[in-house]
């Protein structure tokens, strides 16, 4: 318990230092001023929401190949973080969408398979709360988690491949793309400060996961006796 | 200046979401310790 108190102290911390060198330290950005600000909270939960999913997808594998409950409850743990961020880039961006593009939402490509991310990862969750028995809804959950990554690199490579309405890639978007080195440094330890945050949380969802088990071992020893 | 009120929200709502997100993890975490207490009281007694 105490440990896991330090690590959520340290992730608040990081983050609250992140929103600071956001507000604070970054400078503001010349055609888009203060709303570019947006990016540093935005883009660093996006990137941690797809590493959660990552891990996610990972641990499916490992469930469906070792059969072991940690890998489930692992898996379910870091779904529902990923999920949290992805709600959170799907309100986000609108808000920044709005006086930008004068428009709160379109249907362009990078939006749109993010959409689908959250309804297949909203669809994961839901498909695990609607089978009883514990084996067959980790398994069939894991081979839907499987099914669900594939849309993690479509997003990602949406605004390589299909030049629509979303900002073009400023990270790893080739020749022309890149932040000013200050704007770089603050979005980075945004993205650190992001995945700690993400990492405690999981770390909590996990613990609830490993004590459903628990519970629903000694059901079991409590209708057999 | 322009937009901040744009910046402001979108930090707020962010945070709210996982703000609500951890309450309901601690919420469903302690209602599950009062239970596999009382299911180790039921197998205890027998």
């Amino acid at each position: 318990m105490g440990k896991r108190v330090l690590f959520g102290a340290v992730a608040v911390l990081l983050v609250i230092a992140g929103g600071y060198a956001a507000f604070f330290i970054a400078p503001t950005e010349r055609t888009m001023g203060v709303l570019q600000r947006i990016f540093y909270f935005h883009a660093a939960t996006a990137w941690a929401g797809m590493d959660a999913f990552f891990l996610c997808f990972a641990c499916n594998l490992l469930y469906v190949f070792k059969r072991q409950q940690k890998y489930d409850s692992l898996g379910v743990a870091s779904a529902e973080v990923g999920l949290a961020c992805t709600t959170v880039v799907l309100l986000t961006g609108p808000i920044w969408a709005k006086p930008a593009w004068g428009i709160w939402w379109t249907w362009d490509a990078r939006l749109t398979s993010t959409f689908v991310l959250w309804l297949l990862y909203v669809s994961y969750l839901l498909l695990r709360s609607l089978i009883e028995e514990p084996d067959r809804r980790a398994l069939l959950g894991a081979l839907f988690g499987i099914f669900a990554y594939i849309d993690v690199p479509l997003v990602f490579f949406s605004i390589r491949w299909w030049r629509t309405q979303h900002p073009a890639p400023v990270i790893m978007g080739g020749p022309g793309s890149g932040l000013d080195p200050t704007m770089s440094k603050v979005f980075f330890f945004n993205v650190l400060a992001m995945h700690v945050f993400a990492l405690f949380l999981i770390v909590e969802r996990y613990v609830l996961e490993k004590m459903k088990a628990d519970v629903e071992i000694l059901q079991r020893e409590a209708e057999a006796g | 200046m322009k937009n901040l009120n744009s910046v402001f929200a979108a930090y707020l709502v962010g945070w709210g979401v996982f703000f609500l997100f951890y309450v309901t993890v601690a919420k469903r975490t302690a209602d599950l310790k009062v239970e596999v207490e009382r299911l180790k009281g039921v197998v205890g007694k027998r």
